[in-house]
């Protein structure tokens, strides 16, 4: 396939993905209002009169009518603007620019690790079916989909900081002492190392590697199964079989022709699985106090905050498109039968 | 900022300490003498009280960054813990005030010598506008200048720079002591016109993210979500310059975590935990933990009078008679708390508030009564509490319904999430039965009568109206404590409420607070937010 025609589809996958965007803001937005709770009596403070929270009301234009409402928060976000959050105090935009990292950065080193124990067990379990590794393999899925995240959470805090002492405290993303580095991307460890200070990128690294690994735990099942489950049908198919009768190598066999065939649904799934913990690791973020975008989406919700659930629906959305974007291109990549056009 | 240019803005007095500051683990450095870590479940969403929306955790900023024309002078409890005492008044950045024999003018001057951070002296100009943008910006503000009869611009007059008046339209005891909460404080006037719209004549976006005070303590950092830090005012004149030189407050949302952090020595100060975990910390006896009863503050059950039962006052008495207040007490309070049952009297013998009412468990007399009233077959009643406070009030309402089912009646129990609770039960008035936790800043009966007694007030969930209330409520609520009608009127009004029980008081809750050993002068504030100006802290 030729370069100009790749560049053509990605431009064609993105005009695609307009009128879903447009679709996710229109219901979005009536969502937030269908919520009960309302916003003017939460924010009018305790002390509040039937006036003051009058005030608030049309302090926060929601006196106006739905159209209204409706044609100003387009309007805005027209001009970029993703309106104020009420409940944190600031522009919904700043919301995300600092916390959507926070979690990015979190969710990419949870997947990390989780990639690198779930693949290599999933491929041993698969090649020794009924085995002891096998077994180890049945185990840790198990235990990953079963131990609530929070649990997990609270047990390593209470385990490496509380009991051992060798973690650092779970003070969120760097320790008292530290400043965060000058911000460039957002990710503290390559904002540290861009600012070549070797220190706060050790501090950053390490504040980041229990909420990962907990994150990991419970994202590496799903994983883990489907590298098995992707395996073992792969190895039992002709292909395979022909391989090892023309007498290649064991590791040519494993991993050319039967990982690199088995690659596509472990590809879906990780698509899901990192869409998901960016969502919704807010059960992680609370025990280990991390600023994300989960608990943010939450509080929000909770007290009705329109425009702060509105961004983040949308911003969201505009990650999936992208993701859901990445995994196709990786698709063609892996498997050249996969035409972006189907 | 870079770390090296953080320190240099730290000030001379305080470099010598700085350089093995760096060097030092993160736990050594939290030991550091001079500097305070709070943990704390949630943080200030503003720099500027006055904002719409500002969160409760934001009244602090208004404690320790900004100055107020008078303070609260302070008593030692009887087991020696600190609380602001509002009924004796201190001079903050007023140096002195004068009351006019009718009671309708105050005259402040303004202490000498005393400026903002930016080395402007403060003035009575500056709290001129002050209260100006207080009683004019609406909402929260407005409506607490108000409790002291601070209604308009008009009232407010800076008769030169170290003269303010405030003209009265009608002697109110309110009002000196309104003065001294988080809100009204006093603006760098000069700095905040400077960053004035014409759309926003009180420069409510520059004052939201950049404070202009006075206050003992100047803002260092602020990530929202996840940290405030405050480095002390070295020329703070407007009191005892503070003991401790650096306070970080950080954000943690999760209460085991912070339990962590505290029985780790990696914070010295702990806040809002779970009353079970202040009382294991405090049974361990290796931590200062505080508990201070909240002023004006009751943990109760609310019966809403729209529900045709609760219309009938035996159904309500014997609602009150049904309630199992030492299991609760025990169970879901962990005894943190001042108990609110088992009163002598139907006539109280004081006016001290609040106090116990005079109900205890007894199935036999709410079986009696609910005989009396018609209801011996028992009814069906939704129990609800808001989610928000689960930890207390979820096992509260367990306990509650087994008990009512001994009496033949059925509740059953519903969690309302935070915001929708405001709606559901404040402004719409619509719920049964539910737990009520309101508190008053400022203590007097008719002030707590204003709020939740009287007739469609926000806080009268329960939909009780009595006009004999409305009538003694208005005659008090202006009225001197010493005035001769004051008592026999407000023994009058408690008797009201413990007759007619449309608030069950269950208990006076405490403030816990979890310090290390070497933590001293915690301060107990209305506000309940940490005042960071009394603490000291000595040398492990």
């Amino acid at each position: 396939m030729k370069r100009n025609d790749k560049l053509r589809i990605i431009f064609g996958r993105l005009t695609q993905a307009i009128p879903s965007i447009i679709g996710i803001i229109i219901v979005t937005f009536i969502l937030t209002r269908a919520l009960p709770g309302d916003p003017a009596v939460y924010f009018a403070g305790p002390a509040a009169t039937e006036k003051s929270i009058q005030e608030i009301r049309t302090s926060l234009g929601l006196d106006k009518s739905m159209l209204e409402q409706f044609w100003i928060y387009a309007s805005n976000l027209a001009s970029g603007d993703l309106g104020v959050s009420v409940s944190t105090g600031l522009s919904v935009k700043e919301e995300l620019i600092r916390r959507l990292p926070a979690s990015l950065e979190l969710t990419f080193l949870a997947l990390l690790f989780s990639i690198g124990v779930a693949l290599p067990l999933g491929i041993a379990a698969a090649t020794r079916p009924n085995s002891w590794v096998d077994q180890l393999c049945r185990i840790v899925v198990t235990a990953g989909v079963s131990l609530p995240v929070f649990f997990t959470g609270l047990f390593m805090v209470y385990l490496f900081y509380y009991i051992l002492g060798i973690a650092p405290a779970p003070l969120g993303r760097l320790d008292i002492i530290y400043l965060s580095p000058p911000s460039v991307t957002g990710f503290y460890t390559i904002d540290a190392l861009l600012d070549g200070d070797i220190e706060t990128f050790g501090a950053a690294l390490s504040q980041m590697i229990l909420p990962a690994i907990t994150l990991g735990i419970f994202t590496l099942a799903p994983l883990a199964r489907m590298t098995r489950g992707a395996m073992l049908q792969v190895l039992s198919s002709d292909f395979i079989r022909t391989a090892r009768a023309s007498g290649l190598k064991r590791s040519t066999v494993l991993y050319t022709y039967a990982f690199r065939n088995a690659l596509l649904p472990i590809l879906t799934t990780l698509g899901m699985v990192f869409s998901f913990m960016l969502g919704s690791n807010v059960l992680v973020e609370k025990v280990f106090a991390w600023p994300g975008i989960g608990s943010f989406a939450i509080e929000a919700l909770i007290v009705s905050d329109y425009a702060a659930v509105q961004g983040f629906v949308l911003a969201m959305a505009i990650l999936y498109v992208l993701l859901n974007l990445t995994i196709d291109i990786i698709y063609t990549l892996v498997d050249p039968r996969v035409g972006l056009e189907s | 900022m870079r770390r090296r240019d953080f320190l240099k803005t730290m000030g001379v007095a305080s470099s010598a300490a700085v350089i093995p500051f760096l060097k030092f683990l993160p736990a050594e450095a939290a030991g550091r003498d001079d500097t305070l870590v709070v943990v704390s479940g949630n943080g200030p969403n503003s720099m500027d009280i006055q904002r719409k929306g500002t969160n409760r955790p934001s009244y602090q900023i208004a404690v320790n960054l900004y100055d107020r024309l008078v303070g609260y002078s302070t008593k030692t409890l009887a087991n020696g813990t600190l609380m602001y005492d509002y009924s004796k008044l201190e001079p903050e950045a007023a140096e002195s005030w004068v009351v006019s024999p009718d009671g309708m003018t105050i005259t402040f001057k303004m202490r000498k010598g005393a400026t903002f951070w930016d080395g402007a002296p403060i003035t009575a100009y500056d709290v001129k506008w002050s209260f100006d943008r207080a009683v004019s910006l609406g909402g929260f503000p407005t409506v607490q200048m108000k409790a002291g009869s601070l209604e308009k611009p008009e009232q407010f007059e800076a008769l030169d720079a170290d003269t303010f008046v405030i003209k009265l339209t009608r002697p109110d005891k309110m009002t000196l002591p309104d003065l001294g909460v988080p809100v009204p404080i006093i603006f760098n006037s000069e700095l905040a016109k400077k960053h004035a719209t014409a759309d926003d004549p009180w420069a409510t976006e520059y004052l939201h993210r950049t404070p202009a005070g006075s206050g003992a303590f100047m803002l260092e950092r602020w990530d929202p979500g996840q940290q405030v830090v405050y480095k002390r005012f070295e020329g703070w004149k407007n009191g005892e310059l503070p003991g401790i030189s650096r306070v970080i407050i950080r954000e943690i949302p999760s209460a085991s975590t912070r339990r962590a952090l505290l029985e780790k020595g990696d914070a010295d100060v702990s806040l809002e935990m779970p009353p079970k975990d202040f009382a294991e910390l405090n049974a361990s006896g290796k931590y200062t933990i505080t508990g201070v009863p909240i002023e004006n503050s009751m943990i109760s059950i609310g019966l809403n009078l729209n529900f045709e039962p609760f219309a009938n006052k035996l159904v309500r008495q014997a609602i009150a008679y049904s309630v199992p207040y030492d299991q609760i007490f025990k169970q879901a309070a962990f005894e943190r708390g001042i108990p609110l049952w088992g009163g002598k009297s139907l006539t109280p013998a004081t006016i001290e508030w609040p106090q116990p009412f005079p109900y205890n468990t007894d199935y036999d007399k709410a079986k009696a009564l609910l005989t009396e009233a018609g209801y011996e077959q028992g009814f069906e009643v939704p129990l609800s509490f808001n989610l928000g406070l689960a930890q207390w009030s979820e096992p509260m309402c367990l306990l509650l319904q087994e008990s009512l089912e001994k009496v033949g009646i059925k509740a059953t129990i519903e969690k309302i999430p935070g915001a929708n609770w405001r709606t559901a039960a404040l402004v719409e008035k619509k719920l049964p039965m539910h737990i009520k936790d309101f508190g008053g800043w400022l203590n007097y009966p008719d002030y707590y009568s204003f709020w939740v007694y009287q007739k469609d007030r926000l806080f009268n969930s329960m939909n009780y109206s009595n006009p004999e209330v409305e009538k003694i409520t208005d005659a008090t609520l202006k009225m001197e404590v010493s005035d001769p009608q004051y008592e026999p009127n407000i023994k009058k009004l408690l008797s009201i409420f413990f007759e007619d029980v449309p608030l069950i008081p269950v208990y006076q809750p405490y403030l816990d607070v979890a310090m290390q050993k070497n933590i001293t002068g915690y301060q107990y504030y209305a506000h309940r937010q940490l005042d960071c100006r009394s603490f000291n802290k000595a040398s492990v």
